[in-house]
C-alpha cells in the first residue's frame, strides 16, 4: 500500500463541486460577468461613477446588478451545496478493505490504489478493480453505466480465483498490476498482472467497473486500479452539453438589435447635443458656464455616454433573472403535476434541466424509442395453440373480457401476478392431457433463464430475455415450474412432483438459427429434443406427419393480432444415435477451425423430423394510452418517428397496434410508411446510386417499404450504418421521410439514432424531441433539443441525461400539449411584455431630450429608475407569466390544434418584436406628449407652480405605471387571486413608496438623497394631474383594446374560437373509448436477445470459455417480470372528468 | 445518484400483495391508509396552486363588453371635455412680453443696456373686472432649468441650513462653488446664482390718479419647501451664519438681505428664492411673482381700469433668444387656463364614440364567434 501510495495515485475520493467557502465570491462573480449582460452591467456603473458623464447616480444600475448577481449567486451556491452533499454521501459510503491481514470497514474516499476489497451481493462497485470470486464468476448489471440491466458476467484469473476467500492468501498476495493510462470506455481494458514472474492477461471481463452492481454473488474480492475520478464511471460523466431554446437564441439577436438600437438613438442625441450646443448652449453660458477643459466638442462626446446610462434600461437588466423565474416556475409546475405522476411505482414527472420549458411548445417531431418507451417491455404469455386447438384470452364483441381470470391457487409455486383467463387450459392441464403436459414441459425445460429462490417457495426468475422470462413464468403457473439448474440437470417440479432432468446440450439460440433447443434425459431414461423457435423456421423442419396441425397451427398464428409467437416442437432420441452425436458434438466444439459453422451443421441434423406440439403468443404490452397518444400528437401536427433497434416485424407490429399505421394507409399516396432497416437500406441505395434519376423504381414501392425487403443480407456493421446516413443520400432519405405521415426505422443502432435526429435537426430547422428509456436511447436523447427520459424502470441512463422525465408515454402529450403550450406562450407573453415596458419607459426619456438640451437630463427622477424593473413592474409580470393560460388543460387536450402557433413559432418572432417596439414606441409619444401639451403653462389651483421637474416627473412615472400595468391586463387571460394581488400590491406599493420617499422624514434623514420632497403631495391633490393620467392612460390601452377586438372579428385565431366556446359550452363528455383493432394478419417471432447463455449454463468448470458474446448494441431492459399484472387502464378523457370533479 | 432499483420493486411488490389480499380479509381502513401515504411518498400535493387549477377570472373582448365599453368611455369623455372646455373658457389670462425685442416695445432700451436696475414700463388696459383671485406671474421661453448639469448644479444640505455646507460647499455646485479668492458662495450652483431679478410694480390710473396695487408675496413657494427643505441656519443674526462666505457672483446683495424686513422672508426662505429654485421641468415656463391682494378696491379681483407695470430690468434673456413676460391670471378649480386638456378629450370622446361604431359594422358584418 505505501508503495503505490508513493505514486499519487488519484484516491477515491470524488469531487464534482465547483466552489468552496473561500472560493465561492471571486469564482462566482467571475462566471457570472462572463456573461454578457453582467458585463454591460458593470460597464455602465463604471461609467455611472465618473462624474463628467454620470447622469445617473450609481446606485441605479448597482442596485439591479447586486439583485441579479445576488440571486444568481444565491442559486449557484445552493447547487454547489447540493453538490457537496452528494459527494459527501458517495465518498462517506463504506466498503470492506483487507489491510494488514484483516477486512476493516472503510469509508469509500479512503480506498487506495492497489487496496484489496471485499464486495457483497447487490452492492455498489467501488472502484474500478480487478477480482476474484466464489466459482471465479460474478454476475453484475451496469444499468448505473450504461442503463443495462441484464446480468453480465466477468470471471477473474484462474490464478487468483484459485486464491477463494482466504485472507491470508490474499494478504500475502503479492502481485504487479500494469494497465492503461485512466480512459472513458466501458468496454475496453488492457493491462498484465504479474504474479511470481508470470504474465496474465488482464481484459474487460475481468475487471468491475464503478457504478456496476453485483448481483447473484455471495461476495468477491478485487484490487483497486483505478480511484474515484481515474475510474470510468466518472470519466465518463463529462459535461453535458448545454442546450438553448430558440428562444433564447432569438433574445440574444434581439438583445444586440437592441444594443444597435441603442447606439443609433444615443447618436442622434448626440447630435442633437452638438447643434443644440452651437446654437443655444454657448449662448447660455452665461448661467452655466461649460466646465473648465471640456469644448463643445467633447461634451458632445461625454454626452453619448451619458445617453447610454440613460437609455440602459432598452437593454433589460433583470430580463435573464425573470426569465430564469418563469422557467423554474414552469418546471415546478410539470414536477408537482398529478397527472404525470405515475403511481405504480411512485414516480413523479420531473423537469431536471429548467431551462428549455418553453420549447416544449413547438415541437415539431418527435424521435421515439420502443422498447420499455411505447411498450411496457413486460412480456405475457397470454395465448397458445396446443395440438391444434387454441387457448387464451377470450372476448367478447365488445372487447370486455368475458371470463374470470384463473385461479392458480392450487399451485402453491405460481407466480401471484401472472395473470390467464382461459379456464380450459388449466382443465386440460389438470386432467393430464399429455400434449399439454409436454407443452409445459418444454417450456419449463427449453430456456436459459437462471432461477433465484430465496426463500423456499419464492422463485424469481433472471431472464435474459423478457420473452423467455414470460414463457417459463407461465409453465410455472401451470404447473411445470423451473425450481433450479446445474450445468448438468435441471429440476422441475411437475404438478407438485420434482422431477430432475439431465441437461445433455443447449443448442443455442442466434439470429441466423432464430431457435434455441435442448436435449434432456428424463429420470425414466427416455432422450428428447425440445425445440422452440420461429414458425417458418420450425415448420421446415417438422416431420411430415405433422402437416395438418401445422396448418391449424398456422392458422392459430395468423389470428395472433401482432403478438410474438414461439412455435414448440420436441423429438424423441435414440440412445446410440445421441451418444454418436455428442461424441461428434464434443469434437466440433474444441475444433480450432469452423468450430461454428461444424456446430451448426450438427445442430442442423439433430433439429429435423420434429414433433410439432403447438405455438405460444407472447404479447409484448403496450404502455396504456399510447394510441390515444399518438393520435393526439398528430393531430397536433406532430411528426412521430419511431427509432427502433427491433426488427421490422416487431416494429410495424408495433406500429400498427399503436395506431401510426393503418390499413388504409397502404392505399392513400403520401400517407405512406417507410420502413428501413438500416443495413438493407444501405443495399437499397446502393443499388440506385442515383437517386434523382432512379426516382420512380425506387420511391413508388416505397409505399409499402420496399426497402425493408430483405436484399443481400449485408453484415450490419457500424461503418455501414453510419455510411448510408453520411452520405448525399441522407437528404433524399430526408425528404422522402418527411413527406410520410408515419417513420419507423429499424434495425438503428444509438449512434444512428442520434444521425437521424441531427439530420432532422440540422435540415428542417424544426424542433425535435426525442423519448426513450434505455442507454441506447441517450445518444438521441442528448442529440435532440429535448430528451425525454421514461424514468421508473430499471436503468437510469437516459433519465439522468434527459432533460424531462416521467414514467409512461402517455405524460407526453400533457408535457407538450399542456406544460409546453403554456410554458411557451408564457414566456413568449413575457418577452413581448418585456420589451414594451421597457420601450416605453426608455423612450420617453428620448422625447424628453428634445426639451431639455439633450443634456442627458433624466425624465424621471433616479429611486424610480432604480425601482422601475425591479420593484414596481416586476411582480405582476410574474404573477401573469407563471400562472396565465389561454385555456385549461382539459380543452388544451381537446383541442390539440392550439399546439401548431407554437411549433410555427407565431408568438414570438422579429415580427412580433417589432410591432411590440412600435407598440411601445407609441405608448411613449403618448405618456409624454400629452403631460407636456397639459402641463405647459398650467399652475394649480391654488396658483403657484405645478411643472417643476420633480412633478412633471412624477406625473409621467405614474402616467407610465399606469399605462404598463394596464396593458398587463389587457394581456393577461387567467386572473388568479394572486395576480390580483400583485397588481395591487404594485400600484398601492408604487405610491406608497413615492409617498414614503418624498416625505418630509426621508428628506430628514438622507438630506442629499431624497431631495424630491413634496412631489407627490403637491402633484396628487391637482385634479389636473389625475385628468392627465386618465387621458393618457386611456389613449395608450384602448386603441390596443379596438385592434384585437376588430382583429378577433375578422381573423379568429383558433385561441379565440377555443377560448370563446370554453366559455360558452361545457366540456364535452370523454370522447368515446375506441376500441383497440389490431392488424389481424401480422405475425412475427422475436427474441429479444441476439445470443442466449446456452455457453454459460452448460459449461462445467470455471467456465474458462468465454461466451461469444459481443457487445449487446441494443439494451434489453428486461424489467421484471413479477411485473405482469394488468394495468388498471385509465383514459385521458376519464382523469379529465377527474379532474373536473376537483374543481366543483 | 445512484439507486437500488431492483431491490426497489422487489420490496415494494409484497407490499401491494398483502395489501391486496387486506381488501379480502377486511383490514381495517387505517392500516391502508399508512400504506398508501407511504408507498406514494413521491405523490405530488393536489392543490389548485400546483395543480394550476386555481379559480381563475378569465375576461374576454366579447363584443357585449368592448362596444358599450367604448360607447361609455366615449360619452364621459366627451361630458368631461366639455366641462373642462367651459372650466378653462372662463378662466382669463393677459400675457404681456416685456422682452423688449422690437424698437417700438417699451423695454427695448433696457435690453439693449447693460445698466444696472434699468426701469421700465408697461402699460395695460382692462375693460371689465379681472375677476380674482389674480395671480401674477414671470415667464420666461427658451430658458433650460432642466438642463442636467444647471439642475444638479446645487448643494441641498447647504440650503437646508447645515453649516459645515457652508464653508465647503457640495463639487456639484462647480464652478458656482468657490470664487477667484477661494471664498466659498452661499447660496452654491448655479441655479442660485442665476436667480430671476427682475422686480415689477403694479400701479392702476383711476380718472388720474395714479395707485399703487397691493401684492402679496407671501405663500407663494409650495409649503414643503418653505417649510422642510429650506431652513435657514439657526443663527442669530443670520448674518454671522455667512460669515467666511460670498454671495453669488451675480447677485446684487447677499441672502442674508433678500428681505431684511421679514426675517420669515428672508435667506434661504425668501419666497422669490424659493419659488426660483423649485426649477421648471420644460424651457417654457412661468412662475409665479405675487398674488394681488384681495383688499380694498381689489376684493374682487383688478377692476376695468389702466394699469402700468413699473419694471426693473436686470434679467438678461436676448443672449439666449429668450423672451420675458409678465402674466395675469385667475384659475378655477382645475388650476390655470388649459384649453389643451378640454380639447383633447373631447375629441378622444367622439374617437371612441367612432370607434364603437366601427366595432358594431365589423361586428355586425363578421359575427364572430357565431360563424362557425
Amino acid at each position: 500500500r505505501t508503495f503505490n501510495l508513493s505514486f499519487r495515485y488519484a484516491n477515491n475520493a470524488i469531487k464534482t463541486s465547483k466552489y468552496n467557502i473561500f472560493t465561492f465570491l471571486p469564482l462566482n462573480l467571475f462566471e457570472q460577468f462572463k456573461r454578457l449582460a453582467n458585463a454591460y452591467f458593470l460597464f455602465l456603473l463604471i461609467l455611472e461613477l465618473i462624474p463628467q458623464i454620470s447622469s445617473l447616480s450609481w446606485i441605479t444600475t448597482g442596485f439591479a446588478l447586486i439583485v441579479v448577481l445576488s440571486i444568481t449567486g444565491v442559486k449557484d451556491a445552493i447547487d454547489d451545496i447540493n453538490r457537496h452533499k452528494c459527494d459527501r454521501q458517495v465518498n462517506n459510503r463504506k466498503v470492506d478493505v483487507l489491510m494488514d491481514g484483516q477486512l476493516k470497514n472503510e469509508k469509500w474516499m479512503n480506498v487506495q490504489v492497489g487496496d484489496i476489497v471485499k464486495l457483497g451481493n447487490n452492492e455498489f462497485v467501488t472502484v474500478t478493480s480487478e477480482r476474484n470470486s466464489p466459482l471465479n464468476l460474478v454476475y453484475v448489471d451496469t444499468a448505473e453505466l450504461d442503463g443495462e440491466t441484464n446480468l453480465k458476467v466477468k470471471q477473474a484469473l484462474t490464478v487468483t480465483g484459485e486464491l477463494g476467500d482466504n485472507i491470508e492468501a490474499l494478504a500475502a498476495f503479492n502481485g504487479e498490476v500494469r494497465c492503461e493510462p485512466p480512459n472513458n470506455r466501458l468496454d475496453k481494458f488492457k493491462g498484465t498482472l504479474t504474479v511470481n514472474g508470470e504474465r496474465y492477461a488482464l481484459d474487460n471481463d475481468k475487471v468491475l467497473l464503478r457504478g456496476c452492481t453485483l448481483r447473484n454473488t455471495e461476495w468477491c474480492f478485487g484490487l483497486v486500479i483505478f480511484g474515484g475520478p481515474d475510474s470510468k464511471l466518472i470519466q465518463n460523466s463529462g459535461k453535458s452539453m448545454f442546450k438553448r431554446t430558440s428562444i433564447d437564441h432569438l433574445t440574444n439577436i434581439l438583445v444586440l438589435c437592441i444594443f444597435g438600437f441603442l447606439a443609433s438613438m444615443c447618436s442622434i442625441l448626440t447630435i442633437g447635443n452638438a447643434i443644440w450646443e452651437r446654437n443655444e448652449g454657448s449662448v447660455f453660458t452665461m448661467f452655466l458656464p461649460r466646465e473648465p477643459g471640456i469644448d463643445a466638442p467633447l461634451a458632445s462626446f461625454l454626452i453619448f455616454w451619458s445617453y447610454v446610462i440613460v437609455l440602459n434600461a432598452l437593454i433589460p437588466s433583470s430580463l435573464y433573472v425573470s426569465v430564469e423565474f418563469i422557467r423554474l416556475g414552469n418546471s415546478f409546475f410539470i414536477d408537482w403535476d398529478r397527472k404525470m405522476y405515475y403511481p405504480k411505482n411512485d414516480t413523479p414527472a420531473q423537469a431536471r434541466t429548467t431551462t428549455l420549458n418553453e420549447e416544449l411548445g413547438q415541437i415539431k417531431y418527435i424521435f421515439s424509442d420502443k422498447t420499455g418507451t411505447l411498450t411496457q417491455n413486460i412480456m405475457t404469455f397470454n395465448k397458445c395453440s396446443i395440438n391444434g386447438k387454441a387457448y387464451g384470452d377470450l372476448y367478447d364483441f365488445s372487447g370486455q373480457r368475458r371470463t374470470e381470470r384463473v385461479d392458480f391457487s392450487w399451485n402453491n409455486l405460481a407466480d401471484p401476478k401472472y395473470n390467464f383467463h382461459d379456464h380450459s387450459l388449466v382443465e386440460m392441464v389438470r386432467s393430464g392431457n399429455p400434449e399439454t403436459q409436454e407443452f409445459f414441459r418444454l417450456l419449463s425445460l427449453c430456456h436459459t433463464v437462471m432461477p433465484e429462490e430465496k426463500k423456499e417457495g419464492e422463485l424469481s426468475y433472471q431472464a435474459q430475455s423478457p420473452d423467455e422470462g414470460a414463457l417459463v413464468t407461465a409453465a410455472r403457473n401451470f404447473g411445470f415450474v423451473f425450481r433450479s439448474r446445474t450445468p448438468e440437470t435441471i429440476t422441475v417440479v411437475e404438478m407438485g412432483r420434482q422431477v430432475i432432468y439431465e441437461l445433455l446440450a443447449i443448442l443455442d439460440f442466434n439470429n441466423m438459427r432464430k431457435r434455441m433447443s435442448v436435449i434432456v434425459r428424463s429420470p425414466e431414461g427416455k432422450l428428447t429434443l425440445y425445440c422452440k423457435g420461429a414458425d417458418t423456421v420450425i415448420f421446415e423442419r417438422l416431420h411430415p406427419s405433422c402437416n395438418k396441425l401445422m396448418e391449424v397451427t398456422t392458422d392459430h398464428l395468423n389470428v395472433s393480432d401482432g403478438l410474438r409467437t414461439l412455435v414448440l416442437a420436441y423429438k424423441d432420441l435414440n440412445e446410440n444415435y445421441m451418444i454418436d452425436w455428442k461424441q461428434r458434438h464434443h469434437e466440433a466444439s474444441v475444433a480450432m477451425e469452423g468450430r461454428e459453422e461444424k456446430l451448426d451443421e450438427l445442430y442442423e441434423e439433430i433439429e429435423k423430423d420434429m414433433m410439432l406440439l403447438g405455438a405460444t403468443a407472447v404479447e409484448d404490452k403496450l404502455q396504456d394510452g399510447v394510441p390515444q397518444t399518438i393520435e393526439q400528437l398528430a393531430k397536433a401536427d406532430i411528426k412521430i418517428w419511431v427509432l427502433t433497434g427491433d426488427k421490422q416485424e416487431t416494429a410495424e407490429n408495433i406500429g400498427y397496434s399503436c395506431n401510426m399505421l393503418r390499413e388504409e394507409m397502404k392505399d392513400v399516396f403520401n400517407q405512406m410508411m417507410i420502413v428501413f432497416c438500416q443495413s438493407e437500406a444501405v443495399t437499397a441505395y446502393e443499388f440506385f446510386p442515383h437517386p434523382q434519376g432512379a426516382r420512380p423504381p425506387l420511391w413508388e414501392p416505397l409505399h409499402y417499404g420496399v426497402l425493408t425487403d430483405d436484399l443481400t443480407p449485408i453484415p450490419s456493421s457500424l461503418h455501414h450504418q453510419a455510411f448510408a446516413l453520411e452520405k448525399n443520400l441522407r437528404l433524399e432519405l430526408l425528404r422522402t421521410a418527411c413527406m410520410c405521415q408515419t417513420v419507423i426505422c429499424c434495425r438503428v443502432t444509438p449512434l444512428q439514432k442520434a444521425q437521424v435526429v441531427q439530420l432532422v435537426k440540422k435540415y428542417k430547422q424544426a424542433v425535435t424531441l426525442a423519448i426513450g428509456d434505455g442507454a441506447n436511447d441517450v445518444s438521441m436523447i442528448k442529440a435532440a433539443h429535448i430528451g425525454v427520459g421514461i424514468s421508473g424502470q430499471e436503468g437510469m441512463q437516459a433519465v439522468l441525461s434527459s432533460d424531462y422525465s416521467f414514467a409512461q408515454f402517455r405524460y407526453l402529450q400533457r408535457l407538450l400539449l399542456v406544460h409546453g403550450r403554456w410554458s411557451y406562450i408564457r414566456m413568449c407573453k413575457f418577452l413581448g411584455y418585456f420589451f414594451y415596458k421597457n420601450f416605453t419607459f426608455t423612450l420617453v426619456q428620448f422625447w424628453y431630450a428634445f426639451f431639455c438640451g439633450f443634456s442627458a437630463q433624466t425624465v424621471y427622477d433616479e429611486w424610480f429608475i432604480t425601482f422601475y424593473n425591479m420593484v414596481y413592474t416586476a411582480l405582476p409580470v410574474l404573477g401573469m407569466c407563471l400562472f396565465d393560460q389561454d385555456v385549461n388543460d382539459r380543452w388544451s387536450l381537446q383541442h390539440p390544434e392550439l399546439y401548431a402557433p407554437g411549433q410555427k413559432n407565431q408568438y414570438f418572432n422579429k415580427k412580433a418584436f417589432v410591432s411590440y417596439l412600435i407598440h411601445g414606441c407609441y405608448c411613449s409619444l403618448i405618456i409624454f406628449f400629452i403631460p407636456w401639451a397639459s402641463m405647459n403653462d398650467a399652475v394649480r389651483n391654488d396658483g403657484k407652480d405645478i411643472v417643476s421637474h420633480p412633478s412633471f416627473a412624477f406625473l409621467l412615472q405614474t402616467c407610465l405605471l399606469a399605462v404598463v400595468h394596464t396593458q398587463l391586463c389587457v394581456d393577461t387571460y387567467y386572473w388568479t387571486a394572486v395576480n390580483h394581488f400583485f397588481v395591487l400590491l404594485s400600484t398601492i406599493g408604487y405610491f406608497a413608496i413615492s409617498v414614503t420617499m418624498y416625505s418630509n422624514g426621508m428628506f430628514y434623514v438622507f438630506t442629499s438623497s431624497f431631495p424630491l420632497i413634496g412631489a407627490a403631495r403637491n402633484t396628487l391633490n391637482q385634479p389636473i394631474v389625475w385628468l392627465t393620467i386618465f387621458l393618457t392612460f386611456l389613449l395608450c390601452i384602448l386603441p390596443v383594446v379596438a385592434i384585437r377586438f376588430i382583429f378577433i372579428q375578422l381573423r379568429p385565431t383558433i385561441n379565440d374560437k377555443v377560448r370563446y366556446k370554453m366559455r360558452t359550452e361545457e366540456l364535452p363528455g370523454p370522447a368515446p373509448r375506441h376500441l383497440l383493432r389490431r392488424r389481424s394478419t401480422r405475425s412475427g417471432y422475436a427474441f429479444s436477445h441476439s445470443q442466449g447463455y446456452g455457453d454459460l449454463v452448460t459449461s462445467r468448470k470455471f467456465l474458462m470459455k468465454r461466451s461469444t458474446k459481443r457487445a449487446p448494441l441494443f439494451t434489453q431492459t428486461d424489467s421484471s417480470i413479477f411485473q405482469n399484472q394488468p394495468q388498471h387502464y385509465r383514459t385521458i378523457a376519464e382523469e379529465a372528468e377527474e379532474s373536473q370533479s376537483h374543481k366543483l | 445518484m445512484f439507486r437500488v432499483s431492483v431491490l426497489q420493486t422487489t420490496d415494494v411488490i409484497p407490499s401491494k400483495e398483502k395489501s391486496r389480499c387486506g381488501r379480502v380479509g377486511g383490514v381495517s381502513r387505517s392500516e391502508k391508509m399508512v400504506k398508501q401515504e407511504s408507498e406514494s411518498a413521491n405523490r405530488p400535493d393536489n392543490t389548485a396552486f400546483t395543480q394550476q387549477r386555481l379559480p381563475a377570472w378569465q375576461p374576454i373582448l366579447s363584443a357585449g363588453i368592448v362596444i358599450p365599453g367604448f360607447v361609455l368611455i366615449g360619452l364621459a369623455f366627451i361630458g368631461i371635455g366639455v366641462a373642462l372646455l367651459v372650466t378653462s373658457r372662463s378662466i382669463q389670462v393677459l400675457e404681456l412680453d416685456y422682452t423688449g425685442d422690437g424698437n417700438g416695445s417699451p423695454c427695448s432700451s433696457c435690453s439693449q443696456s447693460t445698466t444696472v436696475n434699468c426701469k421700465c414700463s408697461l402699460n395695460f388696459t382692462l375693460d371689465t373686472l379681472f375677476q380674482g383671485p389674480v395671480f401674477f406671474y414671470y415667464g420666461l421661453s427658451n430658458y433650460f432649468q432642466n438642463y442636467r448639469r444647471y439642475g444638479a448644479s446645487k448643494d441641498d444640505n447647504q440650503l437646508y441650513g447645515d453649516l459645515s455646507y457652508f464653508t465647503s460647499p457640495s463639487s456639484s455646485c462647480s464652478p458656482y462653488d468657490y470664487d477667484g479668492s477661494k471664498n466659498p458662495i452661499v447660496p452654491c450652483g448655479s441655479i442660485a446664482n442665476s436667480m430671476f431679478n427682475d422686480t415689477f410694480t403694479l400701479t392702476r390710473t383711476v380718472s388720474g390718479k395714479t395707485d399703487s396695487v397691493p401684492l402679496d408675496g407671501k405663500g407663494i413657494a409650495w409649503w414643503t419647501d418653505y417649510n422642510v427643505k429650506y431652513r435657514n441656519p439657526s443663527v442669530t443674526p443670520l448674518k454671522n451664519a455667512f460669515n467666511g462666505t460670498v454671495k453669488p457672483i451675480d447677485w446684487a446683495k447677499p441672502a442674508y438681505e433678500l428681505d431684511t424686513s421679514d426675517a420669515s422672508n428672508n435667506g434661504f426662505v425668501n419666497q422669490d428664492f424659493l419659488v426660483w429654485m423649485r426649477r421648471a421641468a420644460l424651457p417654457n415656463f412661468r412662475k409665479l411673482y405675487r398674488r394681488i391682494d384681495a383688499s380694498g378696491d381689489y376684493q374682487n379681483g383688478l377692476p376695468a381700469g389702466n394699469y402700468t407695470i413699473d419694471i426693473t430690468y436686470n434679467y438678461p434673456v436676448r443672449v439666449f433668444n429668450g423672451a420675458k413676460k409678465v402674466v395675469f391670471s385667475n384659475v378655477s378649480w382645475m388650476g390655470g387656463k388649459n384649453e389643451f386638456l378640454g380639447i383633447a378629450y373631447l375629441v378622444i370622446g367622439s374617437l371612441c364614440v367612432v370607434m364603437s361604431v366601427v366595432m358594431l359594422i365589423v361586428y355586425a358584418k363578421f359575427k364572430f364567434p357565431d360563424e362557425e
